[in-house]
């Protein structure tokens, strides 16, 4: 630090004024950024908040509608995400929370400029997507992925009053599909649209008026179809939409009336006239008939989404492996470890596979996918970051080879399915190998464990994840020390989630003021007491200590009792107001009555 | 603590268990025996023993011969439904419709209740009150008025029974029963 005028440096930073320090930080764009930036004086925090425009709100229910207008006046994109991630697989109970409403009515009067919302694991009505559609001028892009509680006639609404609508993405978000004819309501001044993603919706939606749509949107980028658009429609929407970037097919399959060799034509014809198309999805009921109308497209692919196609091999490694500058995969355990020997061979640029089971509850192996196949990819692709793999064995051996060819992975998500599998040569459990991930892979953001697995591999994980962001744990661990090394070993942890482990008490209260340091933590069919829970409440005020638990009241059961869930997560907002009956958030304040589900009463809803 | 698993087994006792069968043929709770020891090792907590709380996950699990777990494995609902078609065909039936000519409304009918002509036949004439009679690769339905007809998957009217049974099934799209004057070109005697 030089003593180069000091002072000087002083009166520069108190004289800017506020207007130039906003234009400054107008080019600092990251959430992470502007956060640190805000924290730097409380002139900087005042400039900052008056000219962010983008905010990013992991947990819906860390901070309030009140609180985020009261900080930011004037914000044009907004993006918040709700339930905890375990609701994917059905673990949190339907009524739990995470309901936009509130937060769309009170940024209807707060923000009139509103132009972005996006939205991950929220319950969305029908009335907020009319609030969205007639309170923001300018509204262009509404993201709603893994959302649910809306209908198709939200969706009219949003189409009929959004003028400038550039972004309809329904991800893979439940709807419930009234009719298809919500598209029509897309005014035929609507032209400004450039993604449109409607593949999570069961029933048809009117051709006519997608096609219309589609000729009078020049500028569209991503077209995702539903499942219910079969193969012979496509070459007239491809015809209008050549420009097409990203390109959903929807079920690849022909109507029985059509002649299977010109509809193959028609297709092939149109995707050679698609130049800029880079990733494709959808392939919901492709046949291997329909395959080599991709060819023209294949070797300028980046992204490949084919998990729900039910092709085998050859076919689909026959694909695949023509698909030379592919970055991102996705596609079932039919791929087997032969085609996946294919692709490591071939697919020199991937860089995040993810493989899905065909059947995740056959009592045994329908395909021959091993570890063989993912070993193979962690050998023969350089560039490999992020693996979702599903298997039904593992060894310690293979996991040591991965962690040592791919030492730059960023996500590493494991599941052999059936519980507790140890290492099928050895009968070990897989500590060992997952310890080589931790160990090899210093940037590892993201892990999921699987297997057999003792309290040394959370030791390993303590000791050697220190960028981990996110772990997923089930039916691991021996005792609260597995817990214990996690908490107090991985300094970037923010969201953790358990189920089914033997962990309790003595690690979370020994570990408690970890979890303000957190984004979440998710408990579920572990051994953590209501006591516990209590006393974690009472220590920490800033967090919110949620039991969620479907077999009522815990005063019905011993205080030692475990709970079924619990979720806890730091907020600066207190408690909730809308919880379920079977939520109860415990009261920091003992005085008051300690826990209370709703509306401060002992009664359940 | 313990997991919903139905395959909780003190000792490997199924691997030197003397029984009748084919090798190769698994009962369903043939699972993974080696876990088995460990799992008794853990979980057993005595706070577990005293209260109900392993009640309420038995609950949710239907006594089937692989209980189901919760959530596991990890994979969407979304995904859990779409596979494969080849499946849903065999759950759901396959049903086509049957129109008889000069019978005002057209019936349905699920080919996969049937594993061979004959049956389906015999389902038809009972369906319709009419004989049909036996078939000949020669003669088609010699001897009766009405002749069993299908669409195929190219839209063509072909006589039901000259290819197998499994191919028919795959390519029928509906079923026609002509009045056999009309038959003449598909093979009916007169």
């Amino acid at each position: 630090m030089s003593t180069l005028a000091p002072h000087f440096r002083t009166v520069m930073v108190n004289t800017l004024p506020l207007e130039v320090l906003e234009h400054i930080f107008s080019s600092i764009t990251t959430d992470k950024d502007r956060n640190s930036i805000s924290l730097v004086s409380k002139t900087w925090n005042e400039a900052e908040r008056c000219c962010r425009k983008n905010v990013f709100i992991g947990n819906c229910y860390a901070v309030s509608p009140s609180i985020l207008i009261r900080r930011f006046p004037d914000i044009r994109s907004v993006n918040i995400k709700g339930k905890p991630h375990f609701a994917d697989f059905d673990l949190v109970p339907e009524g739990w929370g995470a309901y936009f409403y509130p937060w769309v009515v009170t940024m209807a009067t707060a923000y009139p400029f509103l132009e972005e919302i996006r939205l991950k694991r929220m319950v969305v009505c029908d009335e907020s997507l009319e609030l969205i559609s007639k309170s923001f001028k300018n509204f262009k892009v509404l993201v709603l992925q893994s959302c649910e509680g809306f209908t198709t006639d939200g969706l009219a609404a949003i189409a009929a009053n959004c003028r400038n609508l550039r972004e309809l993405d329904l991800g893979e978000s439940e709807v419930e599909d009234l009719s298809g004819h919500w598209l029509s309501h897309f005014p035929d001044s609507c032209t400004s649209l450039v993604s449109l993603n409607i593949a999570c919706l069961a029933s048809e939606v009117s051709f006519s008026a997608l096609e219309r749509l589609v000729a009078r949107s020049p500028h569209l980028r991503t077209l995702r179809l539903n499942r219910a658009v079969s193969i012979e429609k496509l070459p007239k929407l491809l015809r209008h939409a050549s420009q097409l970037v990203e390109f959903g097919t929807g079920s690849y399959s022909a109507d029985t009336q059509a002649d299977v060799s010109e509809v193959f034509v028609n297709v092939s014809q149109a995707f050679s006239g698609c130049n800029k198309l880079k990733g494709l999805s959808g392939f919901w009921e492709a046949a291997p008939a329909y395959f080599p109308t991709i060819y023209p497209v294949h070797s300028k692919l980046t992204s490949l989404n084919l998990s729900y196609a039910t092709v085998e091999i050859p076919d689909l490694g026959k694909l695949i492996s023509h698909c030379h500058n592919l970055q991102r995969l996705w596609v079932l355990d039919y791929v087997e470890d032969s085609g996946l020997e294919e692709i490591a061979n071939s697919c020199k640029e991937l860089q995040e596979l993810r493989v899905f089971p065909s059947d995740p509850f056959a009592p045994g192996p329908n395909v021959s996918l091993t570890e063989q196949g993912l070993v193979a990819v962690s050998v023969g692709c350089p560039k490999l970051q992020s693996v979702l793999y599903f298997c039904r064995q593992m060894t310690n051996d293979a996991l040591v080879t991965i962690a040592r060819n791919r030492p730059y992975m960023i996500r590493f998500r494991l599941c052999i399915i059936e519980p507790q599998t140890p290492d099928y040569s050895t009968l070990e459990p897989l500590d060992t190998g997952f310890g080589a991930i931790v160990q090899h892979c210093k940037e590892l953001r993201r892990l999921s464990l699987s297997g057999l697995l003792t309290d040394r591999v959370f030791e390993y994980i303590g000791v050697h994840a220190k960028k981990l962001e996110m772990l997923s744990l089930a039916f691991a661990g021996d005792s609260d020390l597995g817990l214990h090394y996690v908490l107090s070993g991985c300094e970037s942890l923010r969201k953790l989630e358990i189920r089914d482990c033997p962990f309790g008490d003595e690690a979370l209260l020994a570990n408690a003021a970890k979890l303000e340091t957190m984004r979440s933590l998710w408990m579920s069919n572990c051994s953590v007491s209501f006591e516990a829970c209590k006393l974690l409440a009472q220590k920490l005020p800033g967090l919110n200590v949620e039991v969620i638990d479907e077999r009522g009241h815990p005063d019905t059961r011993p205080e030692s009792c475990p709970v079924e869930k619990l979720y806890v997560y730091r907020t600066v907002s207190g408690r909730r107001f809308d919880t379920p009956g079977f939520v109860w958030i415990i009261d920091e304040d003992p005085s008051s009555t300690p826990y209370s589900n709703g509306n401060r009463s002992l009664a359940s809803a | 603590m313990e997991c919903v698993m139905a395959h909780e087994k003190d000792l490997n006792l199924k691997a030197t268990e003397l029984r009748l069968g084919l090798p190769g043929t698994e009962d369903e709770s043939d699972k993974e025996i080696v876990s088995n020891f460990t799992n008794n090792k853990k979980r057993t907590l005595p706070e577990d023993e005293d209260c109900q709380s392993n009640s309420n996950s038995n609950d949710k699990t239907p006594p089937t011969a692989k209980a189901q777990i919760v959530g596991w494995p990890p994979v969407r609902s979304n995904r859990k439904n779409s596979f494969p078609s080849k499946k849903a065909e065999t759950e759901s039936g396959m049903y086509v419709k049957v129109s008889m000519d000069g019978a005002p409304y057209l019936r349905k009918i699920d080919l996969k209740m049937y594993r061979c002509y004959p049956e389906l036949l015999k389902a038809l004439e009972k369906m319709f009150k009419l004989s049909i009679g036996e078939y000949s690769e020669r003669e088609g339905y010699k001897g009766s008025e009405f002749a069993p007809a299908y669409e195929d998957k190219d839209g063509d009217l072909m006589l039901v029974g000259d290819v197998p049974f499994e191919m028919f099934l795959s390519s029928c799209k509906r079923l026609r029963i002509m009045k056999g004057s009309e038959a003449k070109g598909l093979g009916c005697g007169i």
